[in-house]
């Protein structure tokens, strides 16, 4: 397995201006030196509640944001700055798939315009697959066949082409959305809470269509939920976020079966369960931990004006980092 | 009190478009007692919702027929003038919406709201103002005096989900109608405000109708479940006969596409094709069926009973289907 991102130390801050000559009076930190690797042909999870910075990352990888200090690597190449990201062409590499698909897919389009789009910004490349360094053609015949052959992919019909956003429902729309996102054979999909808006049945179509392809082609997702039960299903790894810092990072398998801190332990124990007959004993463990939580939070956070910090992570096994406080410190 | 709070007897609403009725809900039976939480499960454009609205009179009786009979606490509510109407509505019912930021006033500070649904019902009441401190604090806000002094937009979701408990509790209800109540919250608050539904009914003994798409919230939540898919019922059943025992392939089906169970390595079950469109419902049949490619033609287009088969004490299913039902990898 190889490293396909590296994030070494990103911040992003926004800074609070106050006063009469609008001087920086703090900052909001977003993303608070934050550092993490995502393994090519695998899938990434980031887990947080609303505002905890989970999507500040994902912006920050495909360019929509900008770091305010620290370093994303792709393949080895620096790329957080967009002049970066432009010298090695590093955008035909990294795409994105958004959370509302109503709102991410040009209502005035037509899917095989938006489709072809990205082809005629970077070339029709000669295969479908993960990434891809050789020659793009842009000729109009081969846009047009790439993108039936893309709808093909994730299931839709040829007359697709010529219909427009509105005429799908939300799982079909999704769908477009990562047809779009696979066109300039990506290595890497960061996908944006992309089943939230979806009802089960149709939950259920997406996810497996991007394991799909997943291993098919070997892209690798940066994949950003707050769902822990769809979160579980898809990843390899996972960090888990609040305020901006991460509490806790691991295999799945040490996330879900050997939680450490406080915060991620609170997080699972609020999964609903369908279990019916361990409802009021579950009730009762989560009533326990959110007591735990609210209580004995020193041991978890230092203060931060009025936010909670999580301290820094220190490893607890090869592949499980945990953000406790030191001994003695 | 063991008599029904509610009782839905062949509910059907249709909806005129284009000059035409179609039928959004075919003849619905449902009914709560007092102290019993009845979850209401199906995806969107199944109905639910639709259902709800009648319960609170909020159709626009233009455009909408509805039929059938509707009683609570033995009282008809279908065929009730708007004004009639206010007499119960937010009395004997209150009502929790998916979504509190479109739903509160933004010019009004919260005390002033919870007040309102007091007042707009009763102008003489007195002490108005212990009340509202006392439903706020009720809700678990803690500080009372300033929460009851901000506006909406100053309180996170999970606050504002609390304030429209309270203003759904304010002249407490016989009935609470909570639709998708915690859908657009994060994982922990939606715990949070589960416990806190179900804490608050325990103690007042209130009916809930809770509506959500969430089997997980019906399996910490529900007593008993009703299921539905394109305006019909398909299961009704105990929570845990329906989670323990599913019977209806669409049941079934739902089950299966839940992720959280499910091995990485596996597939999850996905269900082929679409809920129809309203002009495409035929309820003579079941409609699920049809995405059930693997079935023979001549069970999918079979005419269904409408009265739902009872498979044992409690648990309802819709068709024959389920009888032989199995799933194309198991076959």
């Amino acid at each position: 397995m190889s490293e396909l991102v590296r994030i070494e130390n990103l911040k992003v801050y926004y800074p609070i201006r106050t006063g009469f000559f609008n001087r920086v009076t703090d900052n909001i930190k977003a993303v608070d030196n934050i550092s993490f690797t995502i393994e090519s042909g695998q899938t990434y999870g980031l887990v947080g509640e609303s505002g905890s910075g989970k999507t500040t990352i994902g912006k920050s990888l495909v360019g929509l944001e900008d770091p305010t200090s620290g370093k994303i690597l792709f393949e080895g190449h620096e790329v957080t700055t967009n002049k970066q990201k432009k010298a090695i062409n590093y955008n035909k590499d990294v795409q994105m798939v958004f959370q509302d698909s109503q709102s991410s897919l040009n209502p005035r389009k037509t899917i095989g315009e938006i489709i072809a789009e990205p082809l005629k910004n970077f070339g029709v490349p000669n295969v479908i697959g993960a990434g891809y360094d050789g020659e793009r053609s842009f000729d109009q015949t081969k846009i047009n066949e790439r993108v039936l052959a893309l709808l093909k992919i994730v299931g839709l019909p040829a007359q697709t082409v010529a219909q427009y956003p509105f005429q799908f429902s939300g799982g079909q729309r999704q769908r477009i959305g990562v047809a779009r996102a696979l066109a300039t054979n990506p290595r890497l999909i960061v996908a944006d809470e992309p089943v939230s808006a979806l009802d089960l049945s149709v939950q259920a179509q997406v996810l497996n269509f991007m394991k799909k392809i997943q291993r098919e082609y070997g892209i690798s997702f940066l994949f950003i939920s707050h769902d822990l039960g769809v979160v579980k299903y898809m990843t390899d790894n996972i960090a888990i976020m609040h305020n901006g810092r991460f509490v806790e990072m691991g295999t799945t398998n040490d996330i879900f079966n050997d939680a450490q801190h406080i915060y991620t332990k609170r997080l699972l124990s609020a999964i609903p369960s369908l279990d019916v007959s361990k409802r009021d004993e579950k009730r009762a463990y989560r009533k326990r931990i959110e007591s735990e939580f609210t209580q004995n939070k020193d041991a978890y956070y230092q203060q931060d004006g009025l936010r909670d910090r999580a301290y820094d992570l220190e490893p607890i096994t090869k592949t499980h980092y945990v953000a406790l406080k030191k001994e003695g410190a | 009190m063991d008599g029904k709070l509610l009782e839905a007897k062949n509910v059907s609403v249709d909806f005129r478009i284009d000059g035409q009725y179609q039928t959004a809900i075919h003849k619905l039976n449902i009914s709560i007692k007092h102290g019993e939480v009845v979850a209401l499960v199906g995806e969107s454009g199944s109905g639910k919702s639709t259902f709800a609205m009648s319960v609170m009179g909020l159709h626009n009786s233009d455009q909408t027929r509805v039929t059938g009979s509707i009683k609570l606490n033995d009282n008809e509510l279908i065929g009730l003038s708007e004004r009639q109407f206010d007499a119960y509505r937010g009395v004997s019912v209150g009502m929790i919406f998916q979504d509190p930021l479109s739903s509160l006033n933004p010019l009004m500070k919260i005390g002033d709201q919870i007040a309102e649904a007091i007042t707009v019902h009763d102008k003489q009441s007195k002490k108005v103002k212990q009340r509202v401190q006392k439903l706020i604090s009720d809700v678990g806000i803690v500080d009372v005096q300033r929460v009851s002094q901000q506006y909406p937009h100053e309180l996170s979701g999970g606050m504002r989900q609390r304030v429209m408990i309270a203003i759904a509790l304010a002249n407490e209800p016989d009935l609470i109608i909570a639709d998708e109540p915690t859908t657009a919250l994060d994982a922990t608050i939606q715990a949070q405000i589960l416990d806190l539904i179900k804490e608050i009914q325990q103690k007042k003994n209130a009916g809930i109708l809770l509506i959500t798409h969430d089997l997980g919230v019906v399996a910490e939540m529900a007593d008993t479940v009703t299921v539905m898919y394109a305006g019909q019922i398909v299961e009704q059943a105990r929570v845990s006969d329906l989670f323990n025992h599913p019977k209806h392939p669409y049941t079934r089906s739902l089950l299966r596409a839940d992720p959280s169970e499910v091995n990485s390595g596996d597939e999850l079950y996905a269900i082929p094709g679409t809920v129809p469109a309203l002009k495409d419902m035929d309820h003579s049949k079941d409609l699920f069926l049809k995405r059930v490619p693997w079935l023979d033609k001549a069970e999918v287009e079979a005419t269904v009973d409408e009265k739902l088969q009872k498979v044992s004490d409690g648990h309802y299913v819709r068709g024959n289907a389920w009888q032989n039902f199995e799933f194309l990898e198991d076959l």
